[in-house]
C-alpha cells in the first residue's frame, strides 16, 4: 500500500512555505519512483513547527518540522517514507507534549484527516452525531445541547441550547441557521483552522442545528481575508451535498437542510451578529437594536440561529458521545473544552484545545514557552482587540468565562496575544480606539465619536498635554462607550484601554513638553 | 481582469452578472464581489444598473459599496500587498516592518506606486497570528516576515 505523507495546507503552514515543500516532495517522489501519496491535511496546531509534515508508519505517524523545500532531498535520503531518522524528526506526532496534553474534542480530526475526504471523516467518527440526531425529536436534540453546557464560543458565552430552544419554539414558515465565520479578532484563528482542516464537522453541526430547530437553510458567512477557508468550505459543501449529507433528505431522513457559503467584504463589525445578518441581506453592516432577538426575527425577519463556527463544530461530538461526556470537562459554569489560540510574541504559538480551567500563566509560560524574542512577558491581550490586557500579576486567573469577567476581562474567542517588555501600553490603548474608529458601523454615537475622541485624547497624553485631565477624560470616555454603545464594538473597546491604564500606569505617565530652543 | 473596458462593456457585463445572481437570497454582496472580480473595482457605471435590477435606490447601492473596505472605486495596481496591522503582528514588530515596506515602495497605505505595480493596503488580521508578522500578496499568504522577507516581496512585485 502506498505510504501517505501529510503536508499541511492550512494557511499558517502555507504562509511558512508548505506549498513549496509539497511541490518539491511531489517532484522528488516521482523522480525516485517511490510509492507514496501526498495528503494535504489541516494543521495540527503546532505552528512554530510548521510546515510540519508527517508520514504514516505501522507504529503511528512520525512528524518532521519545520521543513523547508530544500530539506526534502535529505529527508527522503534519510528514509522519510519509513519514518527514518533525520535532524528534523520530532518523533511520533501523538507523543509530542504540546499535543499529548490536550483534550481534543472539537479539533479531534483537525490535522489528522484529509479535509475533503468524506470517507476519512466517517472513518474518524464523523457523521455519528448527525446520524443520531436524525433519529431524535427536535426537542430532544435541543435538550442534549442544553445539558452539555455548551456556551457560545464566539465570545458572548450565551448558552447555545437556550438559543436553539427559542428558535424551535418560535413559529415560522422559514428558519435559518447562520454560522458566524467572520473571525476578525487579532490573535484568533480557530475558526479558520477548523474550516480548512475539518470542514465537515461544521457542516455536520449546522445540519444538526437545522434539524433541531426546523431550519432548512444555512449560511456560512466567512470573512474575505480567509480565501483558503472559503475554498475548502465551498468544496466540502458540494461534496456533502452529493453524498446526501445535505439536501432534501439529510442522510436519507425526511429532513431537508442545505448550506450556502457567503463571503464578507472586510468589515470587522460584521462579526457582530445583527450586523452580519444585515450584511447577508445585502445591506450595510449596521448593528440592529435588540429586541427583537435574531432567534425571533433574524435573517429576512425569520427565526434564526446565529452561532460561531466553534460552537457549531462542537455539537457533533456532543450528539455522538452525549451531553454528560462533554459537560464533564471544564470548571464552574464553563463546561467542555475551549480551543485556545496562542499568538503574538510567543515561542510555541498555535492551537491548544483543553478543558476550561488552565491558568493564564500555565498557558503563556508553560504551554507557550514565553516570548519568541526571549524577553520578559509584559502583557497578554486575551479575547482579541476588544479584550483586556493582563499583566503578570493576573496570571493566576483560570481560563473561565466568569473568572475573567471578575478580573475585568473576557475570554472572547479564546485568543491570547503575548507582548514582551518592549510594548508601549499607551500606544496599544490608542490603537484600540483607532481600530474602533476605523471599524465602527456609525449607528451609535458613543462608538462612532467616542473612538475618535479617544485617539485624540491618547495623543494628548502621549504629548504630555494636561495629562491628568486627559487621563480622567479618557476614563470617562471609556465609561460612556462601555455603557452607551449599542454593541460589543463600542461597548468592549474600553476593555483594552482601561486595562492598559490600570495595570500599566507607568506607560501613561506624562512626558514633559519639549520647549523649542530660543 | 481587464482594466480597459468601455462604459458600454461595463453595462453589459454588469447586467449579465446581475441577471445570473439576482435569484440568490440577499444577492447584493455576491454581485458586488463578482463585479469587482470582473473589473478589478466596482465602476460607478455599474451602480445604476444594479439598483434598477434589484429594485433598490442608487443611494442604497452606493451606501453598501462605500460601507465595506473591500470594494474599490478605482482599479488597484497590478499587485496588491496587504500588510497585517493588528495586535498580534504589532507584538512581533509589525509597525516597524510596515514603515520599512512603505519606504521601500515609496508610498503610504491605500496608495499605488506611480508605475502601477503595487497597491499597499492595511488588513486587520489574516488569522496568521501565531506566525506574525503576516502579509498577503495577491491572495498568497506570508508569515514570520522580517526585513529580508519583505525586501524579497517588494522585489517580486517590482519585477
Amino acid at each position: 500500500m502506498s505510504v501517505r505523507i501529510f503536508v499541511p495546507q492550512d494557511a499558517a503552514a502555507l504562509a511558512l512555505g508548505s506549498e513549496r515543500v509539497a511541490t518539491a516532495l511531489t517532484r522528488e517522489i516521482e523522480a525516485r519512483g517511490l510509492d507514496a501519496t501526498i495528503v494535504r491535511n489541516g494543521s495540527r496546531g503546532l505552528h512554530w513547527l510548521e510546515p510540519m509534515i508527517e508520514v504514516e508508519t505501522p507504529e503511528g505517524r512520525i512528524a518532521y518540522g519545520p521543513v523547508k523545500a530544500s530539506d526534502v532531498v535529505s529527508l527522503l535520503d534519510a528514509g522519510l517514507t519509513t519514518g527514518g531518522t533525520h535532524a528534523l524528526c520530532l518523533g511520533k506526532t501523538e507523543e509530542l507534549p504540546f499535543l499529548k496534553n490536550q483534550t481534543r474534542l472539537t479539533f479531534a480530526r483537525c490535522g489528522i484527516v484529509d479535509p475533503l475526504s468524506l470517507a476519512d471523516y466517517r472513518a474518524h467518527d464523523g457523521l455519528k452525531g448527525l446520524e443520531r440526531a436524525v433519529t431524535l425529536s427536535p426537542a430532544d436534540i435541543v435538550t442534549h445541547v442544553t445539558e452539555s453546557g455548551l456556551r457560545g464560543r464566539g465570545g458572548a458565552g450565551f448558552p447555545t441550547g437556550i438559543k436553539w430552544k427559542t428558535v424551535l419554539d418560535t413559529p415560522g414558515d422559514r428558519k435559518y441557521i447562520v454560522c458566524n465565520a467572520d473571525e476578525g479578532d487579532s490573535g484568533t484563528f480557530a475558526d479558520r483552522m477548523i474550516m480548512e482542516g475539518d470542514p465537515f464537522v461544521l457542516i455536520e453541526g449546522m445540519a444538526i442545528a437545522g434539524i433541531a430547530t426546523g431550519a432548512t437553510k444555512g449560511f456560512v458567512y466567512i470573512r474575505s481575508e480567509y480565501p483558503h477557508a472559503i475554498a475548502t468550505m465551498t468544496q466540502a459543501v458540494e461534496i456533502a451535498h452529493k453524498a446526501g449529507v445535505l439536501g432534501s433528505s439529510v442522510l436519507g431522513s425526511v429532513k431537508a437542510f442545505d448550506i450556502e457559503i457567503r463571503t464578507g467584504a472586510g468589515a470587522y463589525v460584521c462579526g457582530e451578529e445583527t450586523a452580519l445578518l444585515n450584511s447577508l441581506e445585502g445591506k450595510r453592516g449596521i448593528v440592529r437594536a435588540k429586541p427583537p432577538l435574531p432567534a425571533h426575527k433574524g435573517l429576512f425577519n425569520c427565526p434564526t440561529v446565529i452561532n460561531n463556527v466553534i460552537s457549531l463544530a462542537s455539537v457533533p461530538i456532543i450528539m455522538d458521545k452525549g451531553p454528560v461526556y462533554y459537560k464533564d470537562f471544564g470548571m464552574g459554569r464553563s463546561r467542555g473544552t475551549i480551543p485556545i489560540q496562542i499568538a503574538g510574541n510567543v515561542k510555541h504559538g498555535g492551537l491548544y484545545e483543553a478543558a476550561f480551567g488552565l491558568t493564564l500563566g500555565q498557558i503563556v509560560d508553560e504551554i507557550g514557552g514565553g516570548t519568541a524574542t526571549g524577553r520578559p512577558v509584559k502583557a497578554v491581550q486575551v479575547g482579541g482587540p476588544l479584550g483586556a490586557y493582563f499583566p503578570r500579576a493576573l496570571f493566576d486567573t483560570p481560563f473561565d468565562y466568569e473568572a475573567f469577567a471578575a478580573k475585568d476581562g473576557l475570554i472572547g474567542h479564546a485568543g491570547i496575544t503575548v507582548f514582551d517588555d518592549t510594548a508601549d501600553m499607551l500606544k496599544q490603548a490608542r490603537f484600540a480606539m483607532e481600530f474602533c474608529a476605523i471599524e465602527s458601523c456609525g449607528k451609535c454615537t458613543p462608538c462612532r465619536i467616542g473612538s475618535t475622541r479617544g485617539v485624540e485624547t491618547a495623543d494628548k497624553i502621549a504629548q504630555g498635554i494636561e495629562p491628568e485631565k486627559n487621563l480622567a477624560l479618557l476614563a470617562d470616555l471609556c465609561n460612556t462607550m462601555k455603557f452607551g454603545s449599542l454593541c460589543a464594538l463600542g461597548g468592549f473597546t474600553p476593555y483594552p484601554v482601561t486595562s492598559a491604564m490600570n495595570h500599566f500606569p507607568d506607560d501613561f505617565r506624562p512626558v514633559p513638553l519639549v520647549e523649542a530652543a530660543e | 481582469m481587464n482594466l480597459h473596458v468601455s462604459s458600454r462593456d461595463i453595462g453589459e457585463r454588469t447586467l449579465d452578472i446581475v441577471s445570473e445572481m439576482k435569484s440568490l437570497e440577499g444577492p447584493l454582496l455576491p454581485i458586488l464581489h463578482e463585479i469587482q472580480a470582473e473589473f478589478g473595482y466596482v465602476p460607478q457605471e455599474a451602480l445604476p444598473i444594479i439598483a434598477r435590477e434589484l429594485n433598490l435606490s442608487r443611494a442604497e447601492v452606493h451606501g453598501v459599496v462605500s460601507f465595506y473596505h473591500d470594494y474599490r472605486d478605482h482599479p488597484a495596481g497590478r499587485h496588491v500587498l496587504k500588510l497585517c496591522r493588528a495586535e498580534a503582528c504589532q507584538s512581533m514588530g509589525g509597525d516597524a516592518l510596515a514603515e520599512r515596506v512603505k519606504s521601500l515602495l515609496g508610498i503610504d497605505f491605500h496608495q499605488t506606486t506611480l508605475d502601477g505595480a503595487v497597491t499597499l493596503e492595511p488588513v486587520y488580521c489574516l488569522g496568521l497570528c501565531s506566525t506574525a508578522p503576516a502579509a498577503m500578496l495577491d491572495g498568497e499568504v506570508h508569515g514570520r516576515l522580517d526585513a529580508d522577507a519583505v525586501r524579497d516581496l517588494v522585489a517580486e512585485v517590482r519585477a
